[in-house]
């Protein structure tokens, strides 16, 4: 355990969530039940409800707004500090004298109010904040990220919130919320080989359209065999379909990691807004197209558009398993002449881990750039910016306009293994494509 | 009397990097200059010339994508009146709440409101009034609000709401849950 998940003991409150909610949770959802646990009551879809929040997580990049509302319109006071996390990961470390300057303050602030910080090189709030065991089964973890979802995936109420949410929520300790309908996505048949956890969740996003999920919870059934990394990047991209939350089912690996209260079960008599069906074994490899996420179709619909660079990271898919997938493709081959190809671990674990497995050796022999853990060019502040009319092959979660740079600039969403193969051929490519032998040595 | 205020129209699915690309954010630009870009990709021009109380038209899924707040912070610096669109994304749905912006899923509305229409906001009313060339006043309607919204707007936000009552909207305030 790192010093910091073992900085106080109120870290882990709730941990020992009670078994016996006191009430009848038959017939309702996920997103009903830890919802209903926290307000005490059974409640259903449709009904605002206010409930005390478990961890309140803040990005560098909002959280100074957040902090000056506490302090210049509600009192200053927060209900529980150690529930109070603070990444900075957005500008990590500071491109300029302004970020600096904010990000100084910041941890000064941090420090005043006792606030847990994790500074410069520690990783993307999400991975962070998954892998110091602050969001948990049955938590209700609010952010000011939007891609907060990530903590469906140990089934924590996990959602994303403005600086005034967040400000509120520190300093009331509780929220609001509707509580949500539910959309179900029903995974089902064998997940062909070269078909990546990030493929199943654009193809979840691109037949849910990108506001058909609004305000509903997701909950994503048929991921047993998808590991802890994989079912991230499930629950990471719901917000993608307009998400409140995405949650994963518990299932025994679940179980195995976790203490999951009994109560946090899918029910499958529960009423829920629409089902979705996904057969995995008739999936392949797909790109996000410029300039909407759901605009999915599959990657040998764009072979051969020229590649200028590839970006492997984010909360998305930033962890070891995306790294090594890209090693494995890369490895004893060279990026392709006139494409750069940058990988930002997610976290300094993951970094740690990719160090040790020779991961990292891999990628810089085959000529990728590293980055310092943190989110890096996904939203377009610093370390690999687009200019006008280049083209991104990138593992993260949005292709917006402008998302990475000059708004003439385009991004491909896909997975590790495509954006690998991508900056061998220097142009969009499947992972068995390999280019000849020398064309790109 | 008075001429109104502008309409300006968009398109759908309006997402928060065309509020406020993420590279102008407060954090980069500083807390004096950011509303400065709003819409500086998809309409270089807005920033400049929206005027104090003009209402912004989406289509479907307005704001979807980032909780970035000074999306419609910047907006709200501008003094945009009220935004209508078909739908709006969650996240950004709750950032209008909290800043006091009025925001109408009011697909009626979205279907004849053209850009660069003169209308008038009256919300207290509910109606919104389209104005004419020939000093004609056309009266719209606009959208029912629900009984949790019409509390939140009572005080103008949800910040304004938490200050003066110690309470959320809809929370009893003797809730066993404020224990906590």
């Amino acid at each position: 355990m790192s010093a910091a998940a073992a900085h106080d003991a109120s870290a882990r409150w709730p941990s020992a969530m009670p078994d016996d909610p006191g009430f009848d949770v038959r017939g309702l959802t996920l997103a009903e039940r830890i919802l209903s646990v926290k307000a005490g009551r059974r409640v259903r879809a449709g009904e605002v409800v206010v409930i005390p929040v478990d961890q309140v997580m803040m990005v560098d990049s909002i959280a100074p707004s957040a902090l000056r509302i506490v302090e210049e319109e509600l009192g200053g006071v927060l209900q529980h500090p150690g529930r109070v996390s603070v990444v900075v990961d957005h500008v990590a470390p500071a491109s300029n004298v302004e970020v600096a300057t904010t990000q100084k303050r910041l941890r000064q602030v941090a420090r005043d109010k006792g606030l847990r910080l994790f500074d410069v090189g520690r990783g993307i709030c999400h991975q962070v904040l998954m892998e110091e065991g602050l969001a948990r089964p049955g938590w209700v973890v609010v952010g000011s990220d939007s891609h907060s979802t990530t903590y469906g995936a140990v089934c924590a109420f996990g959602t994303g919130m403005g600086a005034t949410d967040i400000a509120l929520a520190m300093v009331a300790g509780r929220t609001w919320f509707r509580v949500p309908e539910t959309v179900r996505v029903r995974l089902t048949g064998e997940r062909p080989a070269g078909v990546a956890a990030k493929d199943v969740a654009l193809e979840i996003v691109r037949r849910l359209t990108a506001d058909g999920a609004t305000y509903a919870s997701i909950e994503i059934l048929g991921a047993d065999a998808f590991g802890a990394g994989e079912r991230m990047t499930l629950a990471n991209l719901a917000v993608e379909a307009g998400a409140k939350v995405g949650l994963v089912a518990p299932d025994d690996a679940l179980r195995q990691r976790y203490q999951v209260p009994a109560w946090l079960e899918v029910d499958d008599t529960a009423s829920v807004a629409s089902t979705l069906e996904i057969d995995l074994s008739g999936l392949g490899p797909v790109l996000s197209v410029p300039f909407q996420v759901d605009n999915v179709h599959p990657v040998g619909e764009h072979l051969g558009v020229h590649v200028d660079q590839v970006f492997v990271g984010t909360c998305t898919n930033g962890r070891l398993e995306d790294l090594r997938q890209v090693a494995d493709v890369v490895r004893g081959h060279r990026v392709a002449e006139g494409t750069r190809l940058l990988v930002i671990p997610a976290s300094s674990q993951v970094l740690e881990a990719a160090l040790a497995d020779g991961t990292i050796a891999t990628l810089v022999a085959a000529g990728a750039s590293i980055g310092v853990p943190g989110c890096g060019p996904c939203m377009g502040r610093h370390m690999g910016v687009l200019a006008p009319g280049e083209v991104c092959v990138s593992t993260s979660n949005r292709n917006f306009m402008g998302r990475m740079g000059s708004p003439e600039a385009e991004i491909y969403l896909g997975s590790p293994a495509v954006a690998a193969a991508s900056a061998l051929a220097g142009a969009i490519a499947l992972p068995d494509a390999r280019p000849d032998e020398g064309a790109g040595a | 009397m008075s001429a109104g205020n502008r309409v300006w129209r968009f398109g759908d699915a309006v997402n928060t990097d065309d509020i406020l690309p993420g590279k102008y954010a407060p954090l980069m630009v500083g807390e004096e200059a950011f509303h400065r870009y709003a819409f500086a990709h998809l309409r270089p021009e807005f920033a400049a010339e929206v005027t104090p109380g003009d209402v912004l038209v989406g289509g479907r899924n307005w704001g979807l994508g980032s909780s970035r707040e000074y999306a419609p912070q910047a907006l709200k610096r501008l003094g945009v009146g009220a935004i209508v669109a078909r739908s709006f994304a969650r996240i950004h749905y709750r950032n209008l709440l909290n800043l006091g912006i009025p925001a109408f899923a009011a697909p009626d509305l979205v279907d004849v409101l053209e850009d660069g229409d003169r209308v008038r906001l009256e919300m207290e009313r509910g109606k919104m009034l389209r104005l004419h060339g020939d000093g004609a006043e056309e009266v719209l309607d606009l959208p029912p609000v629900p009984d949790f919204l019409r509390e939140v707007l009572s005080e103008g936000s949800v910040l304004a709401f938490y200050k003066k009552h110690g309470r959320f909207p809809g929370e009893d305030a003797s809730s066993p849950e404020r224990a906590d």
